[in-house]
């Protein structure tokens, strides 16, 4: 019914398998919007969040997607900016990933403010001496970057592409995407990095205070960094978990070959540092502030050296390791491995520069304090989850967002 | 916020923030209107008809 919609060449599932599929993913995004409106209606009541944690499950939500989502910039830097041009075949796919990512940061962000009405105010009543203003900026203008290198795609589509002024307008998008690129990477730069700024130069809580190079924590390298290295992973991620789903291959394999490459020097140069900046902390800047390591890891039922450890050897160096191999990277099952360990990593760091910072207790009348997400912000973190399954599953029906599909997949 | 709004000041902040996020979205702005200007010339032409 819809065939005259879908790419020459490729072959998709029934429309009623499709339409079940939609369905079912549905019910997740309409449970998620219900818990939306709940906290739009009611208010800020609905979550669990507190004096304590002013930051909590949405917050870390969208840090991690917006790291996840870094694979959009750093792959668009690596083949409009440096001439990978290898990452051709895998690049429609990032973006798509990317803009889920930053609508879904957006999204959860607007939740978040509880009266998203005046979400103007941060652009007309700028408080430029905070770091979260500068990522507000940056996070809409990298959103609509990200919605310009998504448009032509959408105009790719066999029916779209037969009116002349949308293709002409697609054409001369990818005409000057480099441009657009290149905006997108400085956008990242600063709005990662400063993600990162916000834990680094809270001087009340020693757990993420960091030592600047000026005004900036060291944290704000390491946040853009990280996100540089594991972006891609969850690209890389996303591409597998397609291929598995709909029995193909998608992207060339020597696209992903030198994506995980990258990465995976990325990872491994970005673990070094981060292991520098652990140790110096742990050693020199925590202690001149009064607390020796054991104040942040004991004392409490969750937060345990374990969750170092994992973060640095299991999220970083055996990832690294991997993907800096040939002989490793090579080899599907380590690959996949790597991937989905990194990017575990990188949510974990996010989740302990979120939440774990305001666990600790830092006045001497204080305690640890836990905290549980109520189901409405569960909910609503879930929901761009569905939201992103069902714009793969509509892009992928009806776009041509892998360019190698059909020399990949010959229809007999 | 503008130069205009009761609220600014001309100091280092403002102009770095403000001057950034104009900077982005003047370079955003003037290459979509290049690229819709020039898709509704090209169109005028009659071109359109091939692929790239």
């Amino acid at each position: 019914m819809d065939s005259a919609l879908i790419p020459v060449g490729v072959k998709r599932c029934p429309l009623w398998k499709f339409a079940l599929g939609l369905a079912v993913v549905g019910a997740v995004l309409a449970w998620g919007v219900y818990a939306m409106l709940l906290c739009w209606i009611k208010g800020l009541n609905q979550t669990n969040m507190n004096d304590y944690y002013g930051f909590a499950l949405w917050i870390w939500a969208d840090l991690a997607v917006i790291a996840l989502g870094g694979g959009a910039f750093f792959t668009g830097f690596l083949k409009y900016i440096v001439g990978k041009d290898e990452l051709k075949h895998i690049i429609n796919y990032a973006v798509l990933i990317g803009f889920i990512c930053y609508s879904s940061a957006l999204l959860i962000l607007a939740i978040d403010v509880g009266q998203p009405l005046r979400s103007w105010f941060i652009f007309w009543h700028a408080n430029v001496h905070s770091m979260l203003t500068e990522v507000a900026f940056c996070l809409s203008c990298y959103f609509a970057v990200l919605t310009i290198e998504y448009i032509p795609l959408i105009l790719e589509n066999r029916q779209l592409d037969k009116v002349p002024f949308f293709h002409n307008l697609s054409h001369n998008m990818h005409g000057i995407m480099a441009v657009f690129a290149a905006t997108g990477a400085f956008l990242s730069f600063f709005h990662q990095g400063s993600l990162g700024g916000v834990a680094g130069v809270l001087f009340g809580r020693p757990f993420a205070f960091r030592e600047h190079i000026a005004i900036w924590p060291w944290t704000f390298f390491l946040f853009t960094w990280s996100a540089a290295a594991y972006g891609p992973c969850f690209t890389m991620l996303v591409t597998w978990i397609t291929e598995k789903i709909t029995r193909k291959r998608l992207v060339k394999q020597s696209a992903i070959e030198l994506l995980s490459k990258i990465s995976g020097w990325m990872i491994t140069t970005y673990i070094i540092a981060k292991i520098i900046d652990t140790w110096y902390w742990a050693t020199t800047t925590a202690p001149a502030k009064g607390y020796t390591l054991a104040d942040f890891y004991t004392g409490n039922s969750l937060y345990g050296y374990w969750i170092l450890i994992a973060e640095l050897v299991f999220g970083g160096i055996i990832p690294g390791l991997i993907l800096i191999s040939p002989r490793l990277r090579q080899k599907s099952a380590a690959r996949v491995t790597a991937i989905i360990l990194a990017v575990l990593g990188v949510c974990l760091n996010r989740w302990v520069m979120v939440l774990q910072v305001m666990a600790i207790p830092v006045m001497t009348f204080d305690h640890w304090v836990l905290y549980y997400p109520s189901w409405q912000e569960v909910a609503t973190t879930i929901l761009p989850v569905a939201y992103g399954i069902i714009l793969i599953m509509i892009s992928y029906r009806y776009l041509p967002v892998f360019p190698n599909e059909r020399e990949l997949n010959p229809i007999d | 916020m503008f130069p205009f709004s009761f609220e600014w000041i001309w100091d280092l902040g403002h102009m770095v923030f403000h001057g950034g996020l104009w900077y982005a979205l003047s370079i955003l702005g003037l290459g979509m209107t290049y690229c819709i200007v020039k898709a509704a010339i090209d169109s005028a032409k009659g071109n359109g008809g091939h692929h790239h």
